[in-house]
């Protein structure tokens, strides 16, 4: 690891103050100086040598810790609560069972009990070359060109890619985040403000070195639920090369209003395809209305995957998005998976 | 803006129910500070980067990764690697059990995989063998001493209910 100075504010003014000479960065990941919470990627990266800040500050010490109601029957987490204290909260089980499930689908128990909310969303993509800093990379150095589009690509993205960068996102947690319509709650020098989680990660584009909407010089200090009735019908389906321990190859987080019989409403994100977590509304919009079965979770991930691109190694993930989706709302339904 | 790396800084811990009083550079990880300042070597470094599990050790009673903590981030804290378990020669029912069920072969990942099944029954999540596979998967053993490993915690587990 490259040599660093540390900062260690006990409030969130503190904070702020050292992260305010970030201001005009590029993007939050590419800033000089760096909060540090569970530290699990950031001095992942640090060591890879791909992340390089020149001052870490430590905002462990700061009030952003702790599982609390909103106030309208959502919960708030705390961005520094970590992984563990957000999957086993009594309240996150019985009211998002698919937050719970996605983050215990993540990492292993040691780094859940290290990472925390906030550095989860924030964490940064697997992708191979991105980590080599001896291969060109877009996201890295940007204009360098992207090793992945023609290097080994099979856990790239099939969906939202450019020319520019194939990368995915890696956190299940998110997947999670995006499907139930959570939201970002950030200060700055400013004061806070709020961001749509679909807001929150951005599209490779041609500037894939940006990857949220977060400024360099604010911090995340929770991530909001709202209330919802889709407890009963949900679930987190996760694909990967061994039974835990791994990244996604794909997976996705469903959820279903059931009345009578009939779809009320339905929420579908995916997540190692794309950049950021996979939403696609309109696509969800195909089930209101009809019984939920086979042939109908069929035609969601048709609509979902109709755009969906391979890059050679990572082909196969668009049958298996189309078997994980269908997969997945049928345990979400309560049916036999077929 | 830039700034310029800094020299050791002051740092309060208490390893093993020693208190230290130490001064380290921020970049040191707690890994790195228990082996090279602190002799501590049975904590081992497998991977430096999260993937394996070798150099679990519980701080304030937690499994962590100490390859991925910074040292100055601990300052406070209470930290037990494998050399604190054992009350002199008594040792901690689930070292006693790793002997018990031969559950290891090399013996590299042995420390990390007792601090981190000492970590997970401290969870109290796990009520059977496919929990402790799933909970223990943090772990990686190049032997495979998985069969016995899973055993070993298990009779613990048990006993302790
Ligand atoms: C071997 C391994 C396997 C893993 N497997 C999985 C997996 O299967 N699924 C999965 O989802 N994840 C996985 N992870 C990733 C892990 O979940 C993340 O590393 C973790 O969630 C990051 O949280 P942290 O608190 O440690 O973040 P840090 O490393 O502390 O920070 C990450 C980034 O966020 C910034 N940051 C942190 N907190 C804030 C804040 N409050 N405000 C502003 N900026 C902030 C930091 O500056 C940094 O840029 C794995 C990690 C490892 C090492
Ligand atoms: S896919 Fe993105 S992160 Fe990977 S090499 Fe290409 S530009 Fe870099
Ligand atoms: S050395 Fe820390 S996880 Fe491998
Ligand atoms: S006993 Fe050799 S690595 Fe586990």
């Amino acid at each position: 690891m490259r040599p660093f100075s540390y900062a260690r504010p006990d409030s969130l003014d503190g904070a702020l103050a050292e992260l305010a000479g970030n201001q005009g960065a590029p993007d939050a990941s590419a800033a000089p100086v760096r909060p540090v919470a569970g530290g699990t990627n950031l001095l992942d990266l640090m060591k890879a040598d791909v992340m390089r800040p020149t001052r870490l500050v430590d905002i462990t010490r700061l009030a952003l810790r702790g599982i609390t109601e909103t106030g309208d029957g959502g919960l708030r987490l705390g961005a520094l609560s970590t992984n563990a204290e957000t999957a086993w909260d009594e309240r996150v089980r019985a009211r998002y069972p698919l937050l719970h499930k996605a983050i215990l689908a993540g990492a292993s128990a040691q780094l859940r009990n290290m990472a925390t909310n906030g550095g989860n969303i924030l964490q940064r993509t697997r992708c191979y070359y991105f980590y080599d800093t001896a291969t060109p990379c877009n996201k890295r150095a940007p204009g360098s060109g992207c090793g992945a589009l023609t290097g080994v690509n099979r856990i790239h993205a099939i969906l939202g890619a450019s020319e520019h960068c194939i990368a995915t996102h890696p956190s299940d947690m998110a997947v999670a985040l995006a499907a139930l319509d959570a939201t970002v709650r950030v200060a700055g020098p400013g004061g806070e403000r709020a961001i749509p989680f679909a807001d929150f990660h951005r599209l490779p584009g041609d500037t894939p070195h940006r990857e949220t909407t977060l400024r360099p010089e604010e911090v995340v200090t929770a991530i909001d639920l709202p209330a919802d009735n889709l407890a009963r019908h949900s679930t987190y389906l996760k694909a990967r090369d061994r039974a835990s321990y791994a990244f996604a190859l794909v997976s996705a987080a469903v959820a279903l209003e059931l009345e009578d019989g009939v779809v009320r409403g339905a929420r579908l994100a995916l997540g190692g395809v794309a950049h950021k977590p996979w939403r696609d509304r309109d696509a969800e919009a195909l089930l209101v209305g009809k019984a939920p079965g086979r042939a109908a979770f069929a035609a969601v991930a048709d609509a979902v995957l109709r755009d969906a691109k391979g890059h050679g190694h990572n082909t196969f993930k668009i049958g298996l998005a189309r078997s994980v989706i269908v997969r997945a709302f049928e345990e979400a339904a309560g049916l036999e998976p077929s | 803006m830039t700034h310029p790396p800094q020299g050791p800084i002051p740092l309060t811990l208490a390893v093993n129910g020693r208190e230290l009083a130490l001064h380290v550079a921020p970049w040191t990880t707690l890994l790195d500070l228990l082996r090279l300042h602190l002799d501590l070597t049975g904590t081992k470094k497998g991977c430096d980067h999260g993937q394996c599990g070798a150099c679990t050790v519980l701080v304030d009673g937690t499994r962590i990764n100490a390859c991925l903590a910074l040292a100055v981030m601990q300052d406070g804290k209470s930290v037990t690697t494998i050399e604190g378990l054992s009350r002199g020669d008594e040792l901690h029912p689930l070292q006693a059990a790793f002997i018990e069920h031969d559950a290891f072969q090399c013996g590299y990942c042995t420390p990390g995989q007792i601090c981190s099944a000492v970590g997970m029954l401290a969870e109290g999540h796990a009520e059977g063998p496919d929990d402790i596979r799933e909970q223990m998967s943090g772990n990686i053993c190049r032997c495979g001493a998985y069969p016995n490993i899973v055993r070993a915690i298990g009779e613990v587990m048990g006993a302790g209910r």
